[in-house]
């Protein structure tokens, strides 16, 4: 059996690098940054699966990856999505930090 | 071409990459599991700290910063290998490794100097949730467990490397090796951002 299997041009790798670089230091002003506490956090959570995102994609090479084996990653995803929405009735009850 | 063939060739070329990819979702539902506990038991305490007032992030954004640089290094390795350039793989490789040294030797720093503090994991001298140790020692601690676990890792495959067990037409172990790196990598993105981000 072939061992080859990223017959697909390189990705700019320093490129990714300096994205998420970019990425942590607007994350840590983020974190800084006065405003609205759901906004800060929902902008913390998009920036971090972003970050993620692009190391799943482009160091691990998920983006060049078979169809299949993409879906059968993405199912912990799905599946992790599942408890968290299970999760929100329960959060909901216990929200110390939202103004009353 | 058998049907067992054919359709491992509609998934994807290579058992041993495929099984760790199944392992790493498997190792994701623990993360998630974690983080979701965290999430829960912090919405649901009503003294929980401003993590940033008693964790240094600074020093932790420093460590994030380290952890992707050892990411690019293992993709310049993997990329190494993949031309057959195999001086240039191992330094990659050790550079990888360094990263990942060096990450654990600032982490074993800061629960050194929390734990002289007095943070544990049952307690904390600030009259804050208990559980903000707790979870804190129990999510960085298995993540670092994950990160020795890829030293190790990465040191066996320098190791055989180093012997010219691997080229431009051998280089699967180097490329499944990488995958766990990076999974590594990117959990520790989402840690970050939860325990230590978020206030």
């Amino acid at each position: 059996m072939s061992n080859r299997t990223d017959d697909h041009a390189e990705p700019n790798y320093w490129m990714v690098w300096l994205a998420l670089a970019v990425l942590t230091a607007v994350e840590l002003l983020v974190a800084r940054a006065p405003g609205p506490k759901a906004f800060v956090v929902f902008s913390l959570c998009a920036l971090a699966l972003a970050k993620a995102a692009l190391v799943a994609l482009y160091f691990m090479h998920l983006k060049f990856e078979k169809y299949a084996l993409i879906l059968i990653v993405m199912s912990p995803l799905l599946l992790s999505a599942i408890m968290y929405i299970g999760l929100v009735p329960d959060a909901i009850t216990h929200l110390h930090w939202l103004p009353h | 071409m058998n049907e067992v063939e054919r359709y491992e060739n509609q998934l994807t070329p290579g058992w041993g990459k495929l099984m760790m990819w199944v392992f790493l979702c498997s190792d994701a539902m623990s993360f998630a599991g974690l983080l979701a506990a965290y999430g829960a038991v912090r919405l649901g305490s009503s003294n929980w700290p401003v993590p940033s007032e008693k964790l240094d992030v600074p020093l932790t954004a420093l460590n994030t910063f380290i952890l992707i640089c050892s990411s690019v290094t293992m993709v310049k390795a993997l990329s190494a290998i993949r031309h057959g350039d195999r001086k240039g793989f191992l330094g990659w490789l050790a550079a990888t490794m360094t990263g990942g040294a060096g990450f654990l030797g600032i982490q074993a720093y800061e629960w050194t100097h929390l734990i002289h503090e007095g943070m544990t994991i049952q307690g904390n001298p600030w009259g804050v949730s208990t559980l903000f140790g707790a979870t804190f020692f129990i999510l960085t601690g298995f993540h670092g467990c994950h990160v020795l676990s890829g030293v190790i890792y990465l040191s066996c495959i320098f190791a055989r490397g180093a012997q010219g067990a691997y080229g431009a037409e051998n280089y699967s172990p180097v490329e499944i090796a990488g995958l766990y790196w990076h999974f590594v990598d990117l959990i520790w993105i989402l840690v970050f951002t939860f325990v230590y981000l978020i206030s």
